[in-house]
């Protein structure tokens, strides 16, 4: 053995303990990464959970005509507009008897949502034979009951802590003793718009809008990026300085921060060309711009992987490089392409920053019927909810997180069955 | 007729257009052995006809629609008694909001002043007359140019050689309009700017460190004449990302490496599609976990070993931006190291270095230029979001690089000054739009030095 083998043989172990090391350097950063995946998914699912069940009171009300001021008789209009809270209210305080001020009053009264009111009103409407008799109907409990049966407050806490004072539990426990506290599936996440009030507070404004806005952007975005990809890969002179301008354009465009779009939303779109804010036409208008560079992208990617084979046949045959284009590349391409739009909507779908410059920040309790309707849409809807001091928005607003995420994936997962089904290699 | 009823029987008379432009083509040509005497397919001439009519009709549409308001606005203004003409641009402005909507409630009592009355009447009248003419001026125009194009159909006539280019000019103009929103980003940003700069100086913009951009709305009302000092802003912009980078490289880094060196083919195939996950969740999502969770963590361990955290600290931001970035910065340098051709990890191999002195000393040296490019690209994505340091980061401008105290950004004014109550020329909103220029500046040369960094390297081996 000579001199240079057995200085290598020392520091041999040191090397390999060495190589160890840095592999899990490796192994370290991907756990951690993947650690912090799950650890954002469980606080959101852990969190957001709770949200799809929803407390519901039983109650006995009397739909005393002389206490509502009508009759079976009456118009619609006088049915419409007479004071169900104080049959509510009644129902209340004959279960409970005996309770005094007008603070402890107010909380007995707040046990039950404010739209139960209207529930009992449209019930009344559809059938006005209900009037005079007593009927036994469950109704949306108050947010804060609803916090407390899902065990969020804690009984433990000293009474000026807690959201729900003692004469509060008092009544709950009364409630569910006679099982007239029940939690149900919570169909009004899916069914009403946005609210003040948590428990009547739904995502189906925000879904609505989404779904416009989305509308609009793949409308205007998907034509236009085939286009522009078309004409990039296919027809456009080679060394051609404003060919170059193009794609420089195109790359840089994708690199803007997406706020700087809203701002290029506001200044032009509603300040010169007038297009009223707040609306899923303008939130479509903005996204398109941003989606644009991807699909661009894509498209170019999967125009340009089409074997040059099949074209130079079609034009052997005759074909102008038009028909080319449109009976021969495009069709070949058209599972990359749209597998690049589908990502592109995707990413717009969880856009937010730019639709906060535009006015869909405004609190929109009506469920918009088209792109010229004031609407928010989903990622603003749980910026607004995440904005807001109530306890059971907390709930909610990680119960829309994962409405959206479940958009998400369904989007992403069709992208790669679409890729994995069509997709072809030359 | 309102507008997408106006678009429906548009499409119908194109549809139209259409089937007579085809079957006139073939009524004209003869049947020759077989064979039409048609120079192009009887379908380009149908489309040709359509074009004819679409057109010119859909451009007057758009630039109808594009300037009816302003048009009509300002004929509503010329007929305003004098005194009010001259009022302040601002006061103006409120005055013509007011008979807008008196015009769209189509409420007038008596209580309405007779003045504004009669403009909100006028500008129904204007309105209508608008919608009207533009209606019979589109299907004129279409009705037009389908007749004519009628009559161009001959059997001699190149038909598709006609769609082709117009077509084709289409597609220019489509692949245009990535250079028409880069203009229209620059312009729009641009002239507030300067606007902004008309009320505050460059110079206070700039070097100032006070950021305070409560103007006094009536001007005998105490309180700050507003300072524009975007020092804080950026140093705590900075701040921010940099805690992200600190994050993001080394994670991103080593998990690139982990994977396209070491990883078996099975194992890439389920771990880089997991970590293109964190990039695909969506930054609200981040904005809020940071708010509810990271932040009040960091809080609690500071309090446990007794420092004092501010419960907005760049640190959670920071914190929560840097996992956002990761998949960013592994994908990129996981292409730089691909790229590294095998002979040089193979020479390096026969020299008895092992793998991960090949990976250190070959290897990260020669992808070095591209990963550094990639580097950029996640700070100026860094840089540029918005909505974690919305939800949580702090509001208020505060000079400092402790990472443990609440720092705000040029993205959160942004945010906030343009959220809310919003009068258009106060230096307010403008300062907004100066902001986003220098945010715009940043990242653009930040991508700029990037991609120029990567193609270099890229075509070094290549």
């Amino acid at each position: 053995m000579n001199d240079f083998t057995s200085t290598i043989r020392a520091g041999l172990a040191k090397r390999y303990a060495r190589e160890r090391r840095f592999r899990l350097y490796g192994v370290v950063s991907l756990s951690i990464s993947f650690l912090f995946l799950l650890v954002l998914l469980f606080t959101i699912f852990s969190k957001g959970l709770p949200a799809f069940q929803q407390t519901y009171v039983k109650l006995d009300v009397t739909l005393d005509e002389k206490l509502l001021g009508i009759n079976r008789d009456s118009t619609e209009d006088e049915m419409y507009s007479a004071k169900y809270s104080k049959v509510i209210k009644k129902s209340l305080q004959e279960m409970f008897p005996g309770v005094e001020g007008r603070k402890q009053k107010r909380a007995l009264k707040n046990l039950v949502s404010k739209s139960a009111a209207y529930d009992l009103r449209d019930k009344v409407i559809a059938n006005p034979e209900l009037l005079g008799s007593q009927q036994t109907y469950w109704f949306l409990a108050k947010d804060d009951v609803d916090v407390f049966m899902k065990g969020k407050i804690d009984r433990a806490l000293p009474e000026e802590d807690r959201r729900i004072k003692d004469y509060q539990l008092e009544w709950i426990d009364k409630l569910s003793a006679q099982n007239r506290l029940e939690k149900r599936f919570n169909t009004v996440l899916f069914t009403a718009g946005d609210s003040r009030e948590p428990e009547q507070a739904g995502l189906k404004g925000a879904i609505m809008g989404s779904v416009f806005t989305m509308l609009v952007t793949l409308l205007l975005s998907f034509p236009i990026a085939v286009a522009a990809a078309a004409y990039l890969e296919e027809f456009a002179p080679r060394n051609n300085r404003w060919v170059d301008i193009i794609e420089i354009n195109i790359n840089n465009l994708a690199a803007v921060p997406s706020i700087v779009f809203g701002l290029l939303g506001l200044a032009v779109y509603i300040n010169f060309f007038g297009i009223p804010r707040s609306t899923p036409l303008i939130g479509g208008l903005v996204l398109t711009l941003m989606t644009l560079p991807t699909i661009i992208i894509a498209s170019r990617a999967s125009i340009k992987s089409v074997p040059p084979s099949i074209k130079q046949a079609a034009i052997g045959l005759g074909a102008s490089r038009m028909q080319v284009l449109f009976q021969h590349t495009l069709p070949l391409a058209m599972p990359g392409i749209l597998t690049g739009t589908i990502i592109g909507m995707a990413q717009a779908l969880g856009e937010t920053a730019p639709l906060l410059m535009i006015g869909m920040v405004a609190f929109v309790a009506e469920v918009p019927n088209g792109v010229f309707d004031p609407a928010t849409v989903m990622p603003v809807q749980i910026y607004l909810w995440s904005d807001s001091p109530e306890r059971a928005f907390t709930e909610r607003t990680s119960a829309a997180i994962m409405v959206l995420l479940g958009f998400l994936v369904l989007m992403n997962l069709f992208a790669i069955i679409l890729r994995k089904k069509f997709e072809r290699r030359w | 007729m309102p507008l997408n009823i106006i678009l429906v029987t548009l499409f119908a008379l194109l549809l139209f257009g259409y089937f007579v432009g085809r079957k006139r083509s073939l009524a004209i040509s003869t049947l020759n052995k077989g064979q039409r005497n048609l120079h192009s397919l009887p379908a380009y001439y149908g489309y040709m006809v359509a074009m004819w009519a679409g057109i010119p009709a859909v451009l007057i549409l758009m630039l109808w629609t594009a300037f009816n308001s302003s048009i009509v606005t300002s004929m509503t203004v010329a007929t305003l008694p004098e005194s009010m003409q001259s009022l302040p641009a601002d006061e103006l402005g409120l005055t013509i909001n007011e008979i807008k909507n008196l015009a769209q409630a189509n409420l007038f009592n008596e209580d309405t002043d007779p003045v504004k009355r009669d403009a909100a009447q006028h500008y129904q009248r204007l309105q209508s007359i608008s919608t009207r003419a533009k209606t019979v001026v589109v299907f004129i125009a279409a009705l037009l140019g389908m007749m004519l194009a009628m009559r161009l159909i001959k059997p001699e006539l190149r038909a598709r050689n006609m769609v082709e280019t117009v077509m084709r000019w289409g597609m220019i103009l489509c692949a245009f309009i990535a250079v028409l929103s880069t203009v229209g980003i620059v312009f729009s940003v641009l002239l507030e700017s300067v606007r902004f700069f008309g009320a505050v100086p460059p110079a206070d913009f700039l070097f100032g460190t006070t950021w305070s951009p409560q103007t006094a709305i009536r001007p005998d009302q105490v309180g700050g004449s507003g300072s524009f000092g975007a020092i804080p802003l950026f140093v705590g912009t900075l701040l921010i990302s940099a805690i992200a980078l600190v994050i993001a490289v080394p994670l991103g880094l080593m998990s690139a490496i982990y994977l396209s060196e070491y990883a078996s083919p099975i194992a890439r195939s389920f771990a880089k599609p997991t970590l293109e996950i964190l990039a695909g969740i969506p930054t609200v999502v981040y904005g809020f976990f940071a708010a509810l969770t990271v932040a009040p963590f960091i809080r609690n361990i500071g309090e446990n070993i007794g420092l004092n955290v501010a419960s907005e600290s760049a640190l959670a931001a920071g914190i929560v931006m840097g996992i956002m970035i990761i998949p960013f910065v592994s994908s990129l340098s996981d292409d730089v190291i691909s790229a590294v051709p095998q002979a040089m990890r193979d020479a390096s191999y026969g020299m008895g270095a092992t793998h991960s002195e090949t990976i250190r000393q070959v290897v990260i040296p020669a992808a070095l230029p591209g990963v550094v490019g990639g580097i950029l690209l996640a700070a100026s994505r860094a840089i540029g979001e918005t909505m974690i340091v919305v939800m949580a980061a702090g509001l208020s401008a505060n000079l400092t690089i402790n990472p443990l105290e609440a720092v705000t950004t040029v993205t959160v004014q942004i945010v906030t000054l343009l959220t809310g109550d919003q009068e258009f020329d106060s230096p307010k909103t403008l300062a907004a739009f100066a902001l986003a220029l220098g945010l715009f500046v940043i990242t653009l040369l930040l991508n700029i030095i990037a991609l120029h960094i990567i193609r270099k390297y890229r075509e070094q081996y290549e």
